[in-house]
């Protein structure tokens, strides 16, 4: 089922139906297409789709499967585990991440297809923390322009929201209606009243109301471990069949090991093994989507003999800036029954700490949310977490239905420390696999703990018993970080990297800084600025060759590595 | 510490769903083969297996099912067979079939040198004392050189012992999930709100 490529010759799963096929265009190794993209998900997949819409050929690589949600998906949360990037990596540094379930993806789609839907914006001062609020650095992005495409991303998706959104300046209508709010969030609607702060519906990128072939959501509750009805707005569901329509070719089960750079330093194309063999994808611009982690890890093992410390790497950033979000939790036992496996598993938030600095001794962000963890994943944070096992484990998880918890969603501040490098141990593949080394600093400690005192007080006011509280994280950020100049970031505004012009970048992985919201709106957001870019600068003969490149980009010659 | 489970859906049995909308064909076939299909011992030897077993009866203990506990070794077992990991491991930690062959023994040996005896021949509550000591780093056994038992304990044995556990129908049922949920999915979704097909609780408030 999920061992072999189903998107070959000339056709596609159908996703929106059992068993069927769409006609899908398909390239010859040998040709070389407009665009290499590896990686399927919010930034490989929206971009596949905007460059195939405006005329480019592309072909879109991805390590994972090409699912069809109604006849693959079970309502299981172990089988389900086949949705996430389960290759080793190695975590390491005073505060070790956890890896592999929430926070990565290996399906056509990404990621995508198993996240939580909360479709947020950055506030707009945050894009410029340095210059407005005075930490980290500014985005080299205007906020009116990011803005300006989260509207076109919330309507590509759908997104379900509330009428009046209580923070920041006015924003569009949502285009669906915002979902009933369950009692986790309910929850929190108590918590944040009681504390005399504003809450309201979130956001979210799952269906109210019918759309094409997918109906609204019923509230099952799976959306961590994948949707069954496709009311998700997945990459997988959304941009995927766009961008097919509009000629692009996806391979699934196709895992880039390499890109290959030519006599002129330029990108020529990708090595990629699929149906067992190494084979080679000539092309003419190569994006790499590959997430904070393996967009780092692929650029460092094309280390080649033209640029032996990485391709793109001539600031020494790739991998560097590394930044999860911190993802800290309050729990606690309520008299009613909740019930939280009813419904997508964040329906209420607050944003109020990514508007205010009152009262605050921290710089960044944060916002927090309610929350539906189901059975293995709530056990997962009562034994490991808490520390529970024996009886005293099964009676507590017997609670199950009378839980309740607010979880942060945390702005960490870049550091060049928090890193991704390579192991020297090997995959399956032959490919060195990644290191990622993290520890928070001062000030992202400080903003958790505000975070865990504040919920707590609110969750015990909203009637929450026997509270405790866990660390975590979520979400991967940074590690190629675009900026204004080529001394101190990996690429420019439009994800080019300063040293390969021919050579992108389209994911998280550009982020300056992490933003207190989760970061899929984001990323699809930037997407679609790129995708844009591109064309724009196509139009006007931009680039292609190194001649021709415009003028800005060729001063950068003195960067390069000798 | 209590040695009793309190049930509070006695009368619940997610299984019960079976046949109705709540189940879909492929769940049915995940969970069928999940409560059919038990896996036979591949990569652990026979000592290894029933250590392994003796820790699990006290990390998940069982006594209201005597005779159709759920399994919970053969699918540890399966996993290491496969050697599918879990995306990543600690810097640290060796891989993961090390980390389980070292961890099983060294909690052995811990056994043996705190009680005199191997862990499966200690009586319930000197077990305990083993495990809790792990949990807590607290370990004198060379067996932990190169294996943090703190990390080993919580991020590899209690981690896949709960990933299976909770796996299981029977476990649903003991806490009042749901369960499975497709195509149908829920309505009452407020405080205090059930939907006729969801679990009734009867408990003392």
């Amino acid at each position: 089922m999920s061992d072999r490529p189903r998107a070959k010759d000339g056709r596609a799963p159908d996703v929106f139906r059992t068993g069927a096929w769409i006609p899908m265009r398909c390239h010859r190794d040998e040709d070389a297409v407009d665009f290499a993209i590896i990686g399927t998900g919010a930034g490989g997949g929206t971009l596949a789709c905007k460059l195939a819409e405006a005329g480019f050929s592309v072909v879109a690589f991805d390590a994972g499967p090409f699912w069809r949600p109604l006849e693959d998906f079970a309502s299981d949360e172990y089988e389900q585990q086949k949705l996430y990037w389960l290759g080793e990596r190695i975590s390491g540094g005073e505060n070790p991440i956890e890896l592999g379930s929430n926070n990565s993806g290996r399906s056509v789609g990404g990621s995508t297809v198993h996240f939580t839907m909360v479709s947020l914006r950055i506030g707009p001062d945050r894009f410029k923390a340095r210059s407005r609020l005075g930490y980290a650095v500014d985005w080299p992005i205007e906020p009116t322009e990011m803005w300006r495409y989260y509207t076109e991303v919330e309507q590509a998706l759908k997104i379900a929201g509330p009428v009046n959104y209580p923070w920041g300046p006015p924003r569009p209508r949502y285009p669906y209606r915002a979902h009933e709010v369950n009692a986790a969030g309910l929850v929190l609607a108590r918590a944040c009243e009681a504390m005399g702060i504003a809450w309201a519906p979130t956001p979210l990128a799952t269906l109210s109301a019918p759309r094409g072939l997918a109906h609204p959501c019923v509230y099952r509750g799976f959306c961590h471990v994948g949707c069954s009805t496709n009311a998700k707005q997945s990459a997988l569901v959304t941009w995927i069949p766009r961008a097919i329509r509009a000629g692009a070719e996806i391979r699934d089960l196709a895992m880039v090991g390499r890109i290959e750079i030519d006599r002129a330093g330029q990108a020529s194309g990708v090595e990629y093994h699929r149906e067992g063999q190494w084979r080679r994808q000539r092309a003419r611009n190569v994006v790499v989507a590959g997430y904070a982690i393996e967009t780092p890890r692929l650029l460092l093992n094309s280390a080649c003999t033209r640029f032996p410390q990485g391709l793109a790497n001539s600031s020494g950033l790739v991998g560097k800036y590394f930044m999860p979000q911190s993802n800290h939790a309050v729990w606690g036992t309520m008299e009613e029954e909740i019930r939280w496996y009813k419904g997508p598993p964040v329906m209420a938030l607050t944003e109020h700490w990514n508007y205010t600095d009152q009262g605050k001794d921290f710089p960044g962000g944060y916002s927090f949310m309610s929350q539906g963890p189901l059975p293995i994943n709530w056990a997962h944070s009562v034994s490991g977490k808490r520390g529970l096992w024996g009886m005293e484990l099964r009676n507590e998880m017997a609670k199950y239905n009378h839980q309740a918890g607010l979880k942060i969603v945390g702005e960490v501040l870049p550091r060049e420390d928090n890193r991704i490098e390579l192991a020297d141990e090997t995959d399956e593949y032959g490919l060195r696999i990644p290191r990622v080394v993290f520890s928070y600093g001062m000030a992202d400690k400080k903003l958790y703990e505000h975070a865990l005192r504040f919920m707590r007080e609110g969750l015990a006011a909203a009637g929450g018993k026997d509270l405790w509280h866990e660390d975590g994280t979520a979400h991967l950020l940074g590690g190629c970080r675009m900026g204004s100049e080529p001394s101190d970031s990996v690429t420019d505004a439009d994800g080019r990297t300063w040293d390969i012009p021919n050579l992108w970048i389209c994911d998280g992985s550009l982020f300056p800084t992490s933003g207190g919201v989760n970061p899929s709106l984001t990323i699809q957001a930037l997407a679609c600025r790129i995708g844009d870019r591109i064309r724009l600068m196509a139009r006007r003969g931009e680039f292609g060759s190194r001649r021709d490149v415009p003028a800005s980009r060729v001063r950068r010659g003195e960067h390069q590595p000798a | 510490m209590s040695e009793r489970f309190d049930a509070r859906y006695p009368d619940y049995d997610v299984l019960k769903k079976w046949d109705t909308p709540s189940w879909n064909e492929q769940t049915r076939a995940v969970v069928a083969k999940r409560l059919e299909q038990v896996p036979e011992r591949r990569f652990l030897d026979e000592t290894e297996w029933s250590i392994l077993q003796a820790v699990c009866d006290r990390l998940i203990p069982q006594p209201d099912r005597v005779g159709h506990a759920v399994p919970i070794v053969p699918f540890i077992d399966a996993k290491l067979w496969k050697n599918q990991g879990n995306g990543y491991r600690y810097e640290g930690m060796p891989p993961m079939r090390e980390a389980w062959r070292r961890g099983i023994r060294a909690i052995d040996e811990e056994a043996r040198l705190r009680w005199g005896g191997g862990f499966r021949e200690l009586p319930t509550n000197q077990q305990d004392a083993v495990l809790r000591a792990i949990q807590h780093g607290d370990v004198r056994a060379d067996a932990w050189q190169g294996l943090p038992p703190k990390r080993f304990f919580s991020s590899t044995l209690l981690y896949e012992v709960t990933s299976i556990y909770y796996a299981h129908p029977a476990a649903w049922s003991e806490i009042g999930f749901g369960g499975p949920a497709s195509p149908r999915g829920y309505v009452r979704l407020g405080f205090d709100r059930r939907d006729g097909w969801e679990a009734e609780e009867r408990y003392e408030r």
